[in-house]
């Protein structure tokens, strides 16, 4: 078989020009493909189970996966510059685009740093609104991962049941704040809304809607034996390898260690609730799979907590109309649907932040991706990929 | 606190030159550019509604002539190029004590301050480096070090080995053109020990770069990429030190302060993607 | 020619095995078309059903309920462009799907819808099929190769590893079934027809017979036949998110739908083998049990009734469409489908074709319930990888298949072995 022309995307080391970038320094100069041990194989940019314009580049000896390569960048917007151009207030839109899954809690985060920049604390009722919607916002980031999860590994039915259970999901928060994906539902200071008529009642509807639903997930996947196999010992991360890779969320937890910034440094009103964390103990994806389905369930008991037990009061704390917070700079990190997203910003006293840097959990998390999937086989890169939860808006910004 | 402060939206410094935003509520703020000069006496005849006036046009101030200084500057404040600069000086110089005799119906609080930060872990690192820590304090109860670049990576052995700080949560930089030493680099460490996050900062020059902490904890690679994608600061000893989130052959660090927002490697983009402006 | 029809009809035999080409003809034209509408039938089924599984609808608008949607599909892909590979081997990758269809369609020869309705009767009929089916794989080796690509390539020779792993999964469970086909008279028989010959002699089908083994047989055959045809869960070489793309890739256009073609039917050959070997062929439900002119007469009311049904769905359906000018075609479409339904079933009601219409009835629908499980298994499971899918081909599959193809012949030998054995004590 002939070759491939050679064109300056797919240059052999060495010959490149401009835009031309050596991979993994293969030596495949008079080899046919048939002939050589190692193959590059690219599962690039576009694919159906890449979740986003991820590019991975595989070096396989015939199954195994030897080593990968992750290019990231193809989504970046420099939402970080952005911030250090527009005032804090303005920049509140931009921050649900990151990880466009769970937009609530991407503004959750940036709204609790620039609140403890200005050392003001949300009341009690705008706080619990909050932890209603981040749970809510939970749930359905959950979803999506459930349903893509399960799409890649060849489940195509999940898929369907799970985006349209979020539909209700998202039907609560177009009631509340307008919009169904990108919310930027809370405030500097607290929500800007106030819960509509009704908004207990549909939280505390959707939670008894939604358990046997739940319930109907599990029944197809969690003692499926193909789903069990192809998911058991795949992709093992163990609790030092994450930790030491900076690894947080689900995968942290599925490894084995209990870690939970809701419970180690509890933020919004979540010392107020009762709940659990779901650990796993292998840190296999069906470890995974299993935390993130009882962290669903556990965000239903919050829900149904909050609702319960809803202050009454302001939804709005003071604060000035103009933010211009104290020269100063603070690191706040909450706990997002995959991992802990943290904002840094630091302020020079202007409208305007002078540097926001947000620490995206998928971005850190995709790091672990070869340590998982070596000596494994082509067919886990896929599954790997869609446990670790990544969402390319999130690690590119 | 009522709305003391309600003046004009700050004034992005944007190309468009967008003063509209500026110019609706700023009647107050056009009328004070127009005259700088009664504004400077203004605060002598000490009117309580035009000292409040004064206030936000202190506010505006800045921004304006930030957006003076840094673009070319239309409507408004076109007309005036110089006397904003003149009227600046008097009229902060004549805001700050109208601005306490228009604020006295409502005192400002003091802002949170960083205060010092005494531990065994602090005492230890003093007596082992000395000056060598510059500051150990805490603001708004987020502890934070600032070390001598030269010991930052014993510093960064010392935290993770003995003191159990195991979880890198991120690096990062700013950078402060006007300082000699223009980048900060912070490093935030977590311990899951002592259940604490602490902040580790140095600053560096452009041309000094910085032992790489991959050694350390592995989360670094990455992380370090990314600063010296967006900041050109180097990392000695880094197995992969190349750009991340823009293509490797990219011109330029987005993320200092001299690279305007709008900007993009123009060469890069004429010829991977083909589009002749390069925009 | 009156003469010749007047032979025929007056024979007991299938065409083939009465010497009659003309019949013979009539017969394989008939398969022809009967299997291609089937494969239509299937695609709208396979997309509806999937859809209702999936709480969605699946295609509506193209006629009404989407039953137009195949006639679309295959008008489209008929009319696309015919793009080969630039390096592609021509003439191999012409042939390809050539090969795979005509193996596909072939296995039908020996296919009996009832006593006489075959094109023919081999007394090799399951051998056969089997021999004919396995060079299917040929031509997606074919495929794969001549596509000059490598991810087509790893694609088919996946497909065609996972093929033949299963076929020898199959093929003991079909050898237990024929061993049952000697119990009674001492002479088993490989021939399609006397298969099911044997089941009505021996009143039972041959999924009930020796409990539970021949339920095991025939579910490790249900098994390997789904690994054979490439379809969930074991459909890892042609699946989309995978990266290797599958055999198909580099086809387009009329070629692929060759393919598509050729899975269909090959799906529908392999449901013949599992109900002609296991459930009984064209033999209505308890024969023998509930036997008598008027359980005869019940049954062969089925197939009208059942059309009926159908028909009465569509009405439903109709009633139910929405009321605005733009459905009103697509309404009186539907209305008339429901009436030509209701027309063959009225017509299945005629005495002279009640009889004749039973066998080819319960045959069709057992081989439609097959596909049904089909559709429902790729609705239901995940995937199996590569690896574990030869595992379970050959650690599982086998042993098990050579198990129970073992204790069948030793239960079915009991009696003569318990006789000689008693002989030896004497």
């Amino acid at each position: 078989m002939k070759e491939f022309e050679t064109d300056y995307r797919h240059a052999k080391p060495g010959q490149g020009g401009p835009g031309v970038v050596d991979y993994l320094d293969l030596d495949t100069k008079d080899q046919t493909f048939l002939d050589s041990t190692e193959l590059v194989l690219n599962m690039g940019p576009q694919h159906p189970s890449t979740h986003g314009v991820l590019r991975v580049i595989l070096k396989l000896d015939g199954e195994k996966v030897l080593g990968t390569e992750c290019i990231i960048g193809y989504l970046h917007r420099g939402v970080e510059k952005i911030g250090e151009n527009r005032t804090y207030a303005m920049f509140n839109p931009y921050v649900d685009r990151m990880d466009y899954v769970a937009a609530v809690s991407n503004g959750l985060g940036y709204c609790e740093a620039v609140e403890k920049l200005l050392n003001v604390e949300a009341p009690p009722r705008a706080q619990y609104i909050r932890v209603i919607l981040t749970e809510l916002c939970r749930i359905a980031s959950h979803q999506v991962w459930l349903g893509t999860h399960a799409l890649d590994i060849g489940a195509i039915t999940p898929l369907f049941y799970c985006f349209r259970d979020r539909e209700e999901v998202l039907r609560i928060f177009e009631k509340y704040c307008g919009a169904r994906l990108t919310t930027h539902a809370f405030r500097i200071g607290g929500c800007l809304y106030e819960t509509y008529d009704g908004f207990e009642q549909d939280c505390l509807k959707y939670c008894d809607f939604f358990l046997p639903k739940l319930d109907e997930y599990e029944e197809l996947l969690t003692t499926n034996r193909i789903w069990v196999e192809r998911t058991k010992g795949v992709g093992i991360l163990m609790p030092e390898d994450c930790i030491a890779l900076g690894v947080t969320g689900p995968v942290l937890r599925a490894s084995g260690v209990k870690w939970d910034l809701r419970k180690q440094q509890p933020y919004e009103s979540y010392k107020d609730f009762d709940f659990e964390i779901p650990t796993g103990l292998n840190g296999d994806t069906y470890d995974r799979y299993i935390v993130r389905i009882q962290e669903m369930r556990q965000a239903v008991r919050i829900i149904r907590q909050a609702v319960g037990g809803l202050p009454s009061g302001p939804i709005m704390a003071k604060v000035p109309k103009v933010i211009k917070p104290a020269v100063g700079e603070v690191y706040v990190s909450i706990e997002a649907p995959k991992g802990e997203l943290g904002y840094f910003i630091v302020s020079d006293s202007s409208t305007q932040p002078y540097r926001v840097r947000v620490r995206p959990p998928s971005f850190v998390n995709l790091q672990a991706l070869d340590k998982m999937v070596r000596g494994m086989l082509v067919a886990d890169v896929v599954a790997v990929i869609g446990t670790l939860d990544i969402v390319l808006g999130e690690v590119d910004r | 606190m009522p709305d003391e402060t309600k003046g004009p939206n700050p004034v992005s410094p944007s190309p468009g030159g967008e003063t509209p935003p500026a110019a609706k509520p700023v009647e107050p703020a056009a009328a004070q550019s127009d005259t700088p000069t009664i504004k400077a006496e203004a605060p002598v005849a000490a009117k309580p509604s035009e000292a409040a006036t004064v206030a936000p046009a202190s506010a505006a101030k800045p921004t304006e002539a930030a957006a003076v200084s840094g673009e070319k500057p239309e409507t408004a404040v076109a007309t005036k190029p110089v006397s904003p600069a003149t009227g600046e000086k008097p009229a902060p110089a004549a805001a700050k004590p109208a601005a306490p005799a228009a604020a006295k119906p409502a005192p400002k609080p003091e802002g949170p301050k960083p205060e010092p930060w005494n531990s065994e872990l602090t005492a230890r690192l003093r007596r082992r480096y000395g000056s060598g820590l510059q500051e150990a304090g805490t603001y708004l109860g987020q502890k934070y070090l600032v070390v001598d670049s030269a010991i930052l990576y014993e510093i960064l052995l010392l935290m993770h080995a003995d003191e159990r700080f195991d979880y890198c949560v991120d690096i990062t930089a700013v950078h402060y053109p006007e300082r000699e030493a223009q980048f900060d680099i912070v490093y935030v460490l977590y311990s899951f020990h002592h259940n604490e996050r602490v902040r580790v900062k140095t600053q560096i020059k452009e041309s000094d770069s910085v032992r790489t902490a991959v050694e350390i904890w592995p989360t670094a690679n990455w992380l370090e990429r990314e600063v010296y994608d967006m900041f050109g600061i180097k990392f000695d000893g880094h197995p992969d030190l190349k750009r991340i989130l823009l293509p490797e052959d990219w011109k330029g660090y987005p993320l200092r302060k001299d690279y305007p927002i709008l900007q993009q490697d123009k060469e890069w983009v004429q010829i991977n993607l083909g589009i002749e402006s390069g925009q | 020619m009156l003469d010749a029809i007047k032979s025929y009809l007056s024979t007991n035999v299938t065409p083939g095995e009465a010497g009659s080409m003309f019949w013979a003809t009539i017969y394989i034209l008939l398969i022809v078309v009967g299997v291609s509408l089937a494969v239509i039938a299937m695609n709208w089924l396979e997309r509806k059903i999937l859809a209702h599984m999936q709480i969605r609808l699946g295609p509506m608008r193209v006629g009404p309920h989407g039953l137009l949607q195949p006639f679309a599909d295959a008008l489209k892909l008929l009319i696309k462009e015919d793009i080969i590979p630039e390096e592609a081997d021509k003439l191999v990758f012409w042939m390809a799907p050539v090969v795979v269809t005509m193996t596909a369609f072939t296995t039908f020869l020996v296919v009996p819808f009832g006593p006489t309705h075959a094109v023919t009767d081999m007394n090799i009929g399951v051998l056969f099929m089997l021999g004919v089916s396995s060079l299917g794989v040929l031509g997606i080796i074919m495929a794969g190769w001549s596509s000059n690509s490598h991810y087509p390539l790893m694609g088919s020779l996946r497909s065609s590893a996972q093929m033949v792993s299963y076929e020898i999964a199959m093929g003991f469970a079909i050898v237990s079934a024929v061993l049952m086909t000697s119990l009674q008279t001492g002479t088993g028989t490989l021939s399609m027809i006397g298969i099911v010959n044997a089941q009505n002699a021996q009143q039972t089908w041959f999924i009930f017979k020796f409990f539970p083994l021949g339920l095991i047989a025939f579910g490790v055959f249900a098994i390997a036949m789904v690994a054979e045809t490439n379809r969930a869960p074991f459909d890892l070489p042609e699946a989309e998110s995978e990266l290797v793309a599958g055999f198909h890739t580099e086809y387009s256009g009329f070629r692929w739908s060759l393919f598509f073609l050729a899975e269909y039917a090959a799906m529908l050959a392999v449901s013949s083998i599992a109900v002609t070997l296991w459930l009984g062929g064209w033999l209505r439900p308890f024969p023998n049990w509930l036997s008598g002119e008027t359980w005869d007469f019940a049954f062969s009311l089925v197939p009208a009734l059942s059309l009926f049904v159908l028909a009465g769905l569509c009405l439903l359906g109709t009633i139910r469409m929405p009321k605005i000018p733009q459905m009103r075609i697509q309404t009186m479409g539907l209305a008339a489908f429901g009436g030509l339904l209701g027309f063959v079933g009225l017509v299945l009601l005629l005495p002279g074709v009640r009889e004749r219409i039973q066998d080819i009835f319960w045959f069709v629908a057992k081989v439609a319930f097959f596909m049904y499980l089909y559709i429902w298994y790729r609705g239901t499971f995940p995937r199996y990888r590569f690896d574990q899918l030869m595992r379970v081909g050959w650690k599982a599959l086998l042993p098990v298949g050579l198990g129970v193809l073992i204790a069948t012949a030793v239960w079915g030998l009991l009696p003569q072995l318990s006789s000689s054995v008693q002989g030896v004590l004497q």
